[in-house]
């Protein structure tokens, strides 16, 4: 080797362009934000008081830090509207973390038992709809569940109701597309984690006698369970935010932050609340974001 | 397989394409309701072609698309090279963060974050924006992939190339980067179809005259169901489909290279 002075300065070159820009697109704007969620708000743009006044130096700055407060975060802790909405964020996230759980474990075991040779296109068939068009793939959920929607019917030509049940714009709804976009996001980590499993205490245990279904439930799911944490929690945390889920097949009750944020922000144009709730969403979901980051990485490492 | 594990992937691949396929047969569609079937037809396609906004929004997402998905590519490589080539270095943790934060991060929040910033420094929202935003939440996509490849690379050859007296430099581009071919081209195509499909984040970054085709097809599939978004969405789930399969067929290749 050629001496390593030039290796780490050629190493550091190769680390600093994304490190930049990230820090400038991810990390300064949720300081940013975190700043306004400490302003009040104001009739003028940017509709947000105080604004720091850079060039009256110390005088400036100390102004500014006079002038911030906590009153939206009092708002959030005591209107029942945010209280409820980050409750419903965590109920409907961890009730849909559950189904996922338990739809998505037999799914990607399926997965990982399947013929060698055709456990690409499959794992490919599973991932494409995660790449699909995440608003056409809610969308075509509306035609389905809407009172004269294709489940209404076919449930009446089999003769099971009467009268169309109403299941667009209510909870289920938002339940059914939260499990069916976020399907993909955790069969995938968990699959890569059964994929990953010795097959030789499989077989210990089916020549001990064990049948299939006791092999499953006593060897492949407890040596799987790091990753049915790490798939849960990979889509919990962005399920707290969302938006366009609750938005189009929920009804106006279904309150969830990604939606409060959005009208806040777009039709109360209340931009420092907006910004509180953001910090709000962040609180919730760092732990997680923490905890899984690197399951994050090894477990996207199989997607495409 | 047992009948059970080819029961279980049977219901989970309905269960992924059903509502899709629903879609793609109403578009062809004569009726104008969504659950009656007036007879097989185009003329929902055709009606796409006139519409001057749908085609104007295509168009600027087309172009963010194109800007974003190659930025993010060269970023989210380097990144990867980083994270599998560098072991330990300083900041090592903060910069897996801000790699893989936005893969996980809801988008409301980067949406809205960004705004502020961009609002901050007084830049004006439009077509820089949604494509700085977008390399953003991209760059990380970019990572995993190509880092999935660089982790199955024979090391070997980098090494020999820098025994052979070859600077760091011309190892990344006469070794690694050929080699990684395969993967970057696959990493691109993932960030075109995440940008080409954003929605949340577009609505906050995006100005006067740079609304994108989610943001169009959004505001009308607000109002109901409508046949002419059917057609529009099965346009668009086949361009993405054919990519995702072609981004597929490129990293499943590196067994065989």
């Amino acid at each position: 080797m050629s001496g390593r002075k030039p290796v780490g300065l050629f190493d550091r070159l190769v680390r600093l362009p994304p490190f930049l820009w990230l820090a400038a697109f991810f990390l300064l704007p949720f300081a940013i934000t975190l700043k306004i969620s400490l302003s009040e708000p104001a009739t003028a743009i940017p509709p947000y008081l105080p604004v720091l006044d850079w060039r009256a130096g110390l005088d400036g700055w100390s102004a500014f830090l006079e002038a911030l407060n906590f009153d939206n975060y009092q708002t959030l802790y005591a209107d029942p509207l945010y209280r409820d909405a980050a409750l419903g964020s965590l109920a409907y996230a961890g009730v849909a973390s559950l189904i996922l759980v338990a739809l998505g474990t037999p799914l990607a075991y399926a997965l990982a038992r399947a013929p060698s040779r055709w456990q690409p296109l499959l794992v490919a068939l599973v991932i494409v709809p995660f790449w699909t068009s995440f608003l056409i793939r809610i969308y075509a959920w509306i035609a389905i569940l809407k009172p004269e929607g294709l489940l209404n019917l076919a449930l009446r030509r089999v003769g099971l109701i009467d009268a169309p049940l109403t299941i667009l714009n209510t909870d289920a709804a938002v339940i059914v597309g939260l499990v069916y976009a976020y399907l993909p996001f955790m069969v995938l980590p968990l699959y890569a984690v059964m994929n990953r499993l010795d097959p030789t205490l499989r077989e210990v245990a089916a020549d001990l006698g064990a049948a299939p279904s006791r092999v499953f439930w006593t060897v492949t799911v407890p040596l799987s369970l790091p990753g049915i944490a790490a798939g849960a929690g990979l889509c919990f945390i962005p399920m707290v935010g969302e938006f366009v889920i609750p938005d189009l097949l929920g009804g106006s009750e279904t309150l969830m932050l990604g939606r409060v944020l959005w009208t806040e922000f777009f039709s109360n144009r209340d931009w420092p609340l907006a910004s509180a709730v953001a910090v709000l969403i962040l609180a919730i979901v760092i732990g997680p974001v923490v905890l899984f980051r690197d399951s994050l990485r090894a477990g996207e490492g199989e997607a495409p | 397989m047992t009948w059970v594990t080819r029961t279980a992937l049977a219901a989970g691949l309905a269960f992924l394409y059903g509502p899709i396929l629903v879609l793609i047969v109403y578009s062809f569609n004569a009726s104008p309701l969504v659950t009656v079937w007036g007879g097989f037809s185009t003329r929902w396609y055709g009606a796409l072609l006139s519409d001057a906004p749908l085609l104007a929004a295509a168009w600027v997402s087309l172009k963010v698309a194109i800007l974003a998905s190659l930025l993010a590519t060269i970023l989210g490589t380097l990144a990867a090279l980083a994270l599998e080539r560098q072991g330990r270095f300083r900041g090592r943790a903060l910069f897996t963060g801000l790699v893989f934060g936005p893969i996980v991060m809801p988008e409301v929040m980067i949406g809205l974050s960004l705004l502020l910033m961009f609002i901050g420094i007084g830049l004006d929202r439009g077509l820089v924006t949604i494509v700085i935003a977008h390399t953003t939440f991209c760059t990380g996509f970019v990572t995993v992939v190509v880092g999935a490849r660089l982790r199955g690379l024979d090391r070997s050859l980098e090494e020999a190339a820098a025994d052979l007296g070859a600077a760091p430099a011309r190892v990344l581009m006469t070794v690694t980067l050929p080699l990684l071919a395969p993967a970057l081209a696959a990493g691109a195509l993932l960030a075109f179809t995440l940008s080409l499909d954003d929605l949340v984040i577009s609505s906050f970054v995006s100005g006067p005259g740079s609304t994108t085709l989610p943001m169009r097809l959004y505001s009308q599939v607000r109002l109901g169901v409508n046949p002419e978004v059917n057609a529009a969405s099965t346009l668009l789930v086949g361009l993405v489909s054919v990519t995702v399969l072609l981004a597929s067929w490129l990293t499943a290749r590196r067994g065989q290279s």
